[in-house]
């Protein structure tokens, strides 16, 4: 560059830069919509999440009886039919069904059509971690033994990674900023400081969490390949992390969509908020199995909601289920807060991990929890002495909740934490 | 409290040559990279050409069993990784846990899927497929924020690491969302760009089945042809570009040099086609006007417009619309150009090559041309830089892509401050 240049700067006052020092309570959640193992919808999920049922059994997507794990939490009696207009059926994984369900739903609690609003106003971001896999997988099939012309003409876009935000985009007609991240387990999280910065540069509403399915042969094959799949075949125990005796993990498809808002404008509209993110971080771990990246998210999550550790009320867990990957977990809990110095939760027994959509889920699961002042159970497991962890096992607990802290990690060394805090003293009637 | 970010790191792994003083040699001569796809066998397709890296992953430094562990996206990635790095000035530099990665790709690891599937499925005869054909390594091409995660450890980075995925837009977005984390604080400098290397069947065969790709096989050297009468589609490309972005007082601090400012970005839903494009470009105009005001610029000091000209008839036609809306009477003034009449389109990643071409423009005070342009199409008025590089004054680009999913983007680059060396 040679000096002669002109600076073409930008006026620096005039940047939409938010103030990190400023905790962001401005970013509210007035709508939730799911789809998960234990329940469509998601007032059935909030009750069998508080009733302790578990979504996971036998996989009957595909036949999974020639595979060393047979298990899954599969969302019931989806009829996308039911659902969808017939025009979407055929270009859909089921994935982006489920997606669309929720999306659908999550407007619908919050009691907004976007289309009212501005133009450019409401945007969508999503997690997803592998595409509509599903359908890949039937058109891998397709080219592979019948040539390239059978090869559907939804293939461009029903596969990848970026399908549930076109395709909710398109629905809901959220024409503002669009986003998509991929980071394994942690997306859920991801997504939400990807909104929450759009939020920051004006956007009034953003659709957001994550959505994930990939139950078939080929999917199941690339999580077998991954090693950490629980093989027990007893629905009732074979993912109970923090035990001793922890064998591994259960996969599961589905999540949540929230529609997060501006505050003022939510108020200002008369929506009642479930809760507020208020802070979020995430770290990376250059080497996954001897890194602080959980704990410096952790940490990072709390300095930005502008609180400390001793106004943590709970904590949702991110309760992978391997021996070493439950120990680093309870470490930086034991770190953070002292033996068993917080409540802690794992929902997550109850329906698998869920990808992008587990973090996702686990965030809704935070705000009704924040709204209805109720810590749900971990179910499955009993916590080694060892990790000195105050699990909430079985039956959920009433407690009041200011703030909790979800806790998230994905394969490769991704880490993610979020603040989830209570909003204004009316609490919202259970729906 | 304004934080202002700036390139001073760049690595690229592009059709006709590795390396950023390779890229800028073929772009600004108006050369082709464009071929007879030679990655695998692709005579039953409909489109048989590609613009292809010449890409050895031994000479890069890659031992066989990471030749065959990692996908070629990453090993593009990782390429032009060390490259952004090298440049940028010593890794010592930087502290790890103030580094952050965003990484773009549209399709992640689809050759290693495409070939893996065709292992452990005896080539689609089994739908329940054999696991235990399986690598070790599948969950990495199944989930592709392993890719960020392999640059994110050449890197050494320990802050916010993720990939981003919104299609043909994947790579201004990355870019675009990496100088938002530098903004906001979360990260001091943050490695940040786009790979893609979707020269696979099954890749082929899903622009096939909707013809969006050229069918000029008997000319693959011209066949890619944005703004001309005579296009008939994209070119399916494939390569990297990474940059190291750096918040402004951070790279003055260290004397790094600067390339740009990341000064403006937007994007935008089209909500109108997970493939086509609103004929009136309302979006993809909206999307640049957001992001000059941002880089509190107008539209007449846009000194070169990066477009995304694909070559496909309704791209050209809608991006001339939105330029129109966005840029009113400075349209017609400002020049246009595709470099993917040169490298293809290598979906997810060429929005950060584009980025590249846009700061070597403002570097080199040279606008890069739109090649095979010689039939002008009387739908399409504005200046599109035909055949031969401009020398001109470029202090600010516009640069813009458009993506399946119906995502539109706009990032707006302008020449460093003087007191960056």
């Amino acid at each position: 560059m040679t000096a002669t240049k002109a600076a073409v700067a930008a006026d620096p006052a005039a940047l939409p830069v938010a103030d990190p020092a400023t905790p962001v309570a401005r970013a509210v959640v007035t709508g939730i919509g799911v789809a998960a193992p234990n329940g469509l919808g998601t007032r059935t999920w909030w009750q069998s999440v508080l009733g302790g049922e578990s979504g996971i059994g036998p996989i009957t997507l595909f036949d999974a009886s020639g595979y060393p794990a047979r298990l899954a939490g599969e969302v019931p009696g989806f009829d996308a039919a039911a659902h969808l207009p017939g025009r979407l059926l055929p270009q859909t994984d089921r994935m982006t069904r489920l997606a669309l369900y929720a999306a659908a739903e999550a407007f619908s609690d919050a009691g907004i059509d976007p289309r009212t609003l501005p133009e450019h106003t409401a945007g969508v971001v999503t997690a997803s971690s592998t595409g509509g896999f599903e359908f890949g997988q039937r058109e891998l099939q397709a080219l592979w033994s019948q040539g390239s012309e059978y090869v559907s003409v939804y293939q461009s876009f029903a596969w990848f990674y970026a399908v549930n935000t076109g395709q909710i985009s398109i629905r809901h007609q959220l024409r503002g900023p669009g986003g998509v991240v991929v980071s394994d387990d942690t997306g859920g999280i991801d997504a939400v400081v990807q909104a929450r910065r759009q939020l920051r540069r004006g956007t009034r509403l953003v659709l957001t969490g994550g959505v994930d399915s990939a139950l078939c042969p080929w999917g199941w094959t690339a999580r077998l390949a991954e090693g950490t799949l629980s093989t027990d075949d007893r629905p009732t125990a074979a993912y109970r992390p923090f035990a001793a005796d922890a064998c591994g993990y259960v996969a599961g498809e589905g999540g949540a969509l929230l529609v997060l808002e501006d505050a003022v404008a939510a108020r200002d509209r008369g929506a009642t908020a479930y809760g507020a993110v208020s802070g979020c971080a995430t770290a990376f771990d250059p080497d996954p199995a001897d890194g602080d990246g959980l704990a410096r998210a952790a940490e990072g999550a709390l300095r930005d909601a502008g609180i400390t550790a001793d106004q943590v009320d709970a904590v949702f867990a991110d309760a992978f289920g391997t021996p070493e990957a439950d120990r680093a977990e309870a470490a930086v809990l034991r770190e953070l807060f002292g033996p068993y110095g917080v409540l802690v939760t794992a929902p997550k027994t109850m329906t698998g991990r869920l990808s992008a959509g587990g973090a996702a889920l686990d965030l809704a699961a935070a705000l009704c929890a924040v709204r209805e002042g109720v810590v749900p159970p971990t179910v499955h497991t009993v916590a080694a002495p060892a990790h000195t962890l105050d699990l909430v096992r079985d039956k959920p607990l009433r407690t009041p909740l200011r703030h909790v802290l979800v806790l998230a990690r994905g394969r490769g060394g991704f880490n993610a934490a979020a603040v989830v805090s209570a909003v204004g003293p009316a609490p919202r009637s259970a729906r | 409290m304004n934080r202002r970010v700036v390139i001073t790191g760049m690595g690229v792994v592009a059709p006709g040559g590795t390396g950023v003083k390779e890229f800028w040699s073929l772009i600004s001569a108006g050369r082709t990279a464009t071929r007879s796809i030679s990655l695998f066998d692709a005579s039953a397709f409909r489109s048989r050409i590609a613009a292809e890296c010449d890409f050895v992953p031994e000479d890069h430094g890659f031992t066989p069993e990471e030749a065959r562990r990692l996908d070629r996206a990453v090993q593009f990635a990782l390429v032009a990784t060390d490259e952004a790095l090298r440049s940028s000035g010593p890794a010592g530099a930087l502290d790890p846990s103030r580094t952050g990665v965003t990484l773009g790709s549209a399709v992640g690891c689809t050759i290693g899927l495409d070939r893996e599937y065709a292992h452990v499925s005896r080539s689609g005869r089994d739908w329940t497929v054999d696991h235990t054909r399986a690598v070790p390594w599948l969950y990495d091409y199944f989930v592709p924020s392993s890719m960020a995660a392999e640059v994110a450890r050449r890197a050494g980075a320990r802050g916010p690491v993720s990939l981003v995925s919104t299609g043909c837009t994947s790579g201004l977005d990355s870019v675009g969302h990496a100088a938002e984390v530098i903004r906001e604080g979360s990260a001091d400098v943050m490695v940040a760009g786009a790979t893609e290397a979707p020269i696979s069947p099954i890749t082929v065969a899903c622009f096939d089945a909707i013809r969006a790709t050229s069918s000029y096989n008997d000319d693959p050297e011209s066949a890619s042809r944005p703004f001309d009468r005579t296009r008939n589609g994209f070119v399916l490309g494939e390569g990297a570009a990474v940059f190291v972005l750096e918040e402004l007082d951070h790279a003055r601090r260290r004397g790094a040099h600067a390339y740009a400012e990341i000064a403006g970005f937007a994007s935008r839903c089209n909500s109108f086609h997970m493939t086509g494009l609103r004929p009136d470009g309302r979006e993809m105009a909206e999307a640049i006007t957001q992001a000059l005001r941002m880089a509190g610029a107008e539209p007449a000091d846009v000194d070169y417009v990066n477009a995304h000209g694909s070559g496909t008839r309704q791209n050209d036609r809608h991006e001339t619309a939105a330029f129109k809306l966005s840029l009113a009477a400075h349209a017609y003034e400002t020049p246009v150009s595709s470099i993917k009449s040169m490298i293809g389109h290598s979906l997810g990643a060429i929005g950060a090559l584009e980025i590249a071409a846009s700061a070597l423009a403002i570097e080199n005070d040279l606008i890069p041309p739109t090649a095979n342009l010689h039939h002008a199409d009387p739908e399409l008025d504005l200046d599109y830089t035909p055949l031969v590089a401009r020398p001109q004054r470029v202090d600010t680009v516009l640069s813009v892509g458009s993506g399946f999913g119906g995502f539109q983007s706009a990032m707006v680059l302008t020449a460093p401050g003087k007191d960056m060396p």
